[in-house]
Parts: C-alpha cells; sequence; structure tokens
C-alpha cells in the first residue's frame, strides 16, 4: 500500500505538472502574439531575429545536446539557407515562403552528407573538422566562379515580402508572425522527434555508444541523420534570417557565427527545448548590453558574462530554471505535509 | 624549393603554438581555444617591457615567467572552480577568455599594428637567400623548446607526476600527488611556451590583437594531424601544415582557397587515420 500511494502521487503530480507547462505554453504564447503590437518595429525586428535563432539553436541542440556530437561550424548551415532562400529569390524569382522548405531540403542533404565522413572522427577531431567548414564557408561564398550566383564579396539585396491578403500590418510584423508560426511548428516538431524513439536512440548514443549499437541502435544511422536534422533545422532559420535582414554577404556568416550558436545552446542549457529560447535571447540582447555598459571594451564585458553564466548556471539556463522550480515544489510539498 | 622553405618557416610558428596545445591537453585533456589570445596578450607585455628600454632577452624571459603565473592562474581561479560533468561549458568559458585577452589587449593597446623586434641579425645567414635569420631563429627556438619540454616530461619527477594526473587524476591523488598545482603547473607551461610562440611571430606578422587568429587555427591542425598526445607530433605537424599551405597556395589554387584546401586535406588525413600520424589509439574498456 505504501509502495503504490507515492507512485499514484507521483502521475497526479505528473498531470498536474502536465496542464501547467499547458497553461505556461499557452500564455506565452498569447504574448509572443501580442508584443509586435505594443514595441516599435525596430524590436519587432528584433524580436523575430530571436525567433530565428531560436530556430538554428534547437536544431544544434539535437546535435550536441542530444546526440553529444560538438559543432563548431552550425553557421556554414545558416549560411547555405540563406544563400539557397536569397538565390532562389533573386535569380528564379521564388516567392519567399516556398524558399523555407527548399532551404531546409538542401541543408538536410548537405548536413546529412558531411555528418558520413565525420561519423569517424573522435570529438576534438570532430570540432575541427566543422569547425574547418565554418571558416571555409565564407571564402566559398566568394569564390569567382560562382560569383554569378552569390554576387561575390557583395551578396545578394532581398526585397521585404509585404503582408498578403490586404492584411494590416506593417512588413516587420508581418515577417515576425510568419517567423513565429514556423518557429513552433519548427518546436513541436523537434519535440515530437525528441521525447520518442529517435529522441531516446540519440541520448543513448550521446552517453554510451557501445552501449546503444549493443541493444540494437544503428548507430551510424542515426549519428548522420541527427547531422542531416540539425542541419535542417539551421538552414530553415538561415533562410528566415535572410528574409528578416533583407541581405546576404560572405561576411555576415564568418566563424564567429558557428562560435556564437554553441554559446547560445551551452548558455541556453544542453539537451533542454526551451533552452534554445533563453540561448537565443542570450545572443540576440547580451552583445547590446555589452556594448552599453563599456563603450571601451564590450567584449571584454561579454566574456565576463560568458563566464559568470558557466559559473553561476553550468547546466544553463533552463537547467538554472529546472532546478529552482524543483526546489519550490519540494518546499511546498514540505509545507502541505506538515 | 623557396615555396617549402618559406612553407617551414610558417611552419614553425604553427609547431610552437600547436606545442602550447599539447602541453594543455597533456595535463588536462582539452584543447584551449584561447591559447593563441593569451600568446598574444603575452607578446604585447614583452612590447611594453622593450619600449620602457629593457634589453631584448632580460624582456623575453620575464615575459615567460609573466606568461607562466597568468596560465596557471587562469586554471586556478576561472576553471578550477567550475563543476561540471561535460566538457562543454570549459569550452565556452575559454571563448569567453579568448574574448576578454582580445578585447582588452586592443584596448590597453590600441588596435593600431605595431612593429616587432626580432633578437636575430638581420643579415641572411650563411649566404642563402630564401630564410632571413629570424625565420631561421625561430625554427631554431622551437626545436630547442621541443627539445627542453620533451626532457622535463621524460626525466623529472616533477614531469613525471604531471603525466600521472593527465592519465588518471584519481589514483595520482591517491599517492599523494597535488593535482590541483599540476593543472596549474600544465597551463603556466602552456602559456609560457605559448608567449615564446608569441615572440617568435610578432616580427614576421606584426603585433596586433588579431594577429593569433588564423595562426591558431592552423595550430589546432597541426596538433591533431601529429597526435594530440604527442609533443614530437605537432612539431612535425607544424611543419607540414605550413609546407602544404604555402605549395598549395603558390602552385596549385591560389591564395583565395588555399585556407579552404589545407583545411579539407587535413580533415582527409583525420578520416583515414583518427588518431593522427603519431597518436596512440586509445582503446576503451567497457
Amino acid at each position: 500500500m505504501s509502495a503504490v500511494a507515492p507512485a499514484t502521487n507521483g502521475a497526479a503530480a505528473r498531470a498536474s505538472d502536465q496542464r501547467m507547462r499547458l497553461l505556461g505554453l499557452s500564455l506565452l504564447l498569447a504574448v509572443a502574439c501580442a508584443l509586435p503590437f505594443v514595441v516599435s518595429n525596430f524590436r519587432t525586428f528584433q524580436l523575430t531575429l530571436v525567433l530565428v535563432y531560436a530556430i538554428a539553436l534547437l536544431g544544434l541542440n539535437i546535435l550536441t545536446g542530444y546526440n553529444g556530437q560538438i559543432s563548431l561550424g552550425h553557421g556554414a548551415f545558416y549560411a547555405i539557407g540563406a544563400y539557397a532562400a536569397a538565390i532562389l529569390m533573386d535569380k528564379f524569382g521564388a516567392p519567399y515562403w516556398l524558399t523555407v522548405p527548399v532551404a531546409g531540403l538542401v541543408c538536410l542533404a548537405v548536413g546529412f552528407l558531411f555528418g558520413l565522413p565525420a561519423l569517424r572522427l573522435e570529438p576534438l577531431y570532430l570540432a575541427l573538422a566543422t569547425f574547418a567548414l565554418g571558416v571555409s564557408m565564407p571564402h566559398l561564398l566568394k569564390y569567382k566562379y560562382i560569383e554569378g550566383w552569390t554576387g561575390g564579396v557583395q551578396g545578394i539585396v532581398i526585397v521585404k515580402p509585404d503582408a498578403p491578403f490586404g492584411v494590416p500590418l506593417t512588413p516587420d510584423q508581418w515577417l515576425y508572425f510568419f517567423t513565429l508560426a514556423i518557429t513552433v511548428a519548427m518546436f513541436v516538431l523537434g519535440w515530437n522527434l525528441l521525447r520518442g524513439r529517435v529522441g531516446r536512440a540519440l541520448v543513448a548514443i550521446r552517453d554510451h555508444p557501445i552501449a546503444a549499437s549493443a541493444m540494437g541502435i544503428d548507430t551510424a544511422l542515426y549519428k548522420s541523420l541527427a547531422f542531416g536534422v540539425s542541419a535542417m533545422y539551421t538552414g530553415v532559420a538561415g533562410a528566415l534570417g535572410a528574409i528578416a535582414v533583407q541581405f546576404v554577404a560572405p561576411d555576415s556568416f564568418s566563424a564567429f557565427l558557428s562560435i556564437t550558436f554553441l554559446v547560445g545552446v551551452v548558455v541556453g542549457g544542453l539537451a533542454s527545448i526551451p533552452g534554445a529560447l533563453f540561448g537565443a535571447f542570450f545572443i540576440q540582447f547580451i552583445p547590446n548590453i555589452a556594448d552599453q555598459i563599456s563603450k571601451a571594451a564590450p567584449w571584454a564585458i561579454y566574456g565576463v558574462f560568458l563566464i559568470a553564466f558557466m559559473f553561476l548556471m553550468p547546466a544553463g539556463i533552463s537547467g538554472a530554471l529546472r532546478l529552482g522550480w524543483r526546489r519550490l515544489a519540494r518546499r511546498a510539498a514540505r509545507r502541505e505535509r506538515a | 624549393m623557396h615555396q617549402v622553405l618559406a612553407g617551414l618557416a610558417t611552419g614553425g610558428i604553427y609547431a610552437s603554438v600547436a606545442l602550447a596545445l599539447v602541453m594543455i591537453h597533456q595535463a588536462t585533456h582539452l584543447v584551449n581555444f584561447a591559447q593563441g589570445e593569451m600568446a598574444m596578450f603575452s607578446t604585447y607585455l614583452a612590447w611594453t617591457l622593450i619600449q620602457a628600454g629593457m634589453p631584448y632577452w632580460a624582456a623575453f624571459l620575464l615575459t615567460v615567467g609573466i606568461s607562466f603565473f597568468i596560465g596557471a592562474a587562469v586554471q586556478h581561479f576561472v576553471l578550477r572552480p567550475i563543476r561540471s560533468d561535460s566538457v562543454l561549458p570549459l569550452v565556452i568559458v575559454f571563448i569567453g577568455l579568448l574574448v576578454i585577452f582580445n578585447s582588452v589587449a586592443g584596448w590597453l593597446f590600441t588596435y593600431t599594428i605595431k612593429v616587432f623586434p626580432s633578437p636575430f641579425p638581420s643579415e641572411p645567414l650563411f649566404g642563402q637567400r630564401y630564410l632571413s635569420s629570424h625565420e631561421v631563429g625561430a625554427i631554431g627556438v622551437t626545436l630547442v623548446v621541443l627539445v627542453l619540454l620533451w626532457a622535463f616530461f621524460r626525466f623529472t619527477p616533477l614531469g613525471l607526476a604531471m603525466r600521472a594526473v593527465a592519465q588518471n587524476p584519481v589514483s595520482s591523488r591517491l599517492v599523494g600527488i597535488r593535482v590541483g598545482w599540476m593543472l596549474a603547473l600544465g597551463w603556466g607551461l602552456a602559456a609560457a611556451v605559448g608567449a615564446v610562440a608569441g615572440m617568435m611571430v610578432a616580427p614576421i606578422v606584426y603585433l596586433d590583437p588579431n594577429m593569433m587568429a588564423g595562426i591558431l587555427l592552423y595550430a589546432f591542425a597541426a596538433a591533431l594531424i601529429g597526435g594530440i598526445d604527442s609533443p614530437g607530433g605537432a612539431v612535425v605537424g607544424g611543419f607540414l601544415v605550413g609546407v602544404l599551405e604555402n605549395v598549395l597556395g603558390a602552385y596549385v589554387v591560389g591564395n583565395e582557397l588555399k585556407l579552404v584546401v589545407a583545411l579539407v586535406l587535413i580533415v582527409g588525413v583525420l578520416v583515414i587515420k583518427p588518431s593522427g600520424l603519431f597518436g596512440s589509439v586509445q582503446v576503451t574498456r567497457v
């Protein structure tokens, strides 16, 4: 009897937990929908970028957080997605909404192919290989024989889309809602992917590759798939980012972008879906805050922020929140019992 | 021929930074992304000392000493307190250190490019025209550092203790080795080697806060090609990467793509031989 009671208790707690989570999510969505009507167009644009980064970070988190493969080159996939969108719109006159899935598919293929040889590499060596990819990408984009497509150093300028069907929204607001819809879709997709069989397989490979393959998980296939899916997310983000800033050029996709993505993933929280959103806020707004604190050496402040975050929350923002939430719940339970 | 020799000269630089990376990896099994920036910062210290009127070699030795303490202090005060099962938070701390060193150097010493003096005579040695005597000297210094490090790890009790800590920290602590101090020592040594590398590079590439950006990548590649646990391999890897980069850039693909091609080759080598040319294959027990 005493063994059963906590179990049913746990089930009840889980059900109420789920209800709380659903409530929280709808509240979050409501706030996200209301925001563009209360803040300026520029802030709306910044929030759009936050959503874009959140998609990219979720992609990198699938690879690094869930599957344990470090990538220092996701800026390259972001660039491929951005250029795919820009070239489709500029050279083929494709509508902007069509470029997003195409960019995703292109990156899925490239990521899967890159993942195949990268499988053999130990973590450090994989970090080098992906970093090499990130460093080479701007040089490849400037390469003179494909200048006709990529516009070389000049890059490509795209036109910002207007709201369709005469909806009374400014272009910034419309783009925000367009991005928000895709973000929600990508997060639901990611959540479904990660909580089931595939997610468990990825985590098993991260924690113990030999045991995972002994249990019948096709390690090579899942690792390359993780690479491909992760690249697809980043590519979708790249396409949306290109449409939002209306411009692509090789130098906006330097190796620094890849490092920023990794920073976002770890600061937000590894192997955590909401972590992607926290990380996105961090990489969008903290550099500005650092700039306001010290004009002379903003990056030193940024570095101090990074180290301080890792000191205080080694499991990232979402890890710290989870810990705090659990403490509160335990305290509440104790009070109930008393 | 000239391209090969020029490649050897730049290779010497990659080799010495790669040595510093291998040092930290020997001591902690981590790769320090801030290594290049720490070396750059040390070079600025040397520059300041020389500007203040100190003779070159005195400034050289003092800088190496100060760098040793900075390295040990970074390990002791910044890295040691972080408790984490995963290496990723440490990687983020390295990135944080990188931007801090870079930004502080730019702030203290400004971003204008400075000329750094060379300790070697300006006439080429032995009447040949291919290598300046500074380049020969830099290669020589790299080799001397390599031999010193090898002797330190091979023959001294302290070196043995450091290798033990890297291999098995728990057992080392049980036999009475101060693990924390060994790690700090490893970081100090790496920072000192990095400082030497920085002072050898600066006369060639000129001194500015971003001088190490490209070098660190090549050094990383060199260390991995040679095998991350082998100091000798790091030096060979450094020379190899330098020569490859120069020859490819001059004859095969031109300057724009030489970075890309060099990196593709490196990754290719790693796919065929995953633990590097001279690295030992790690066997894991299940």
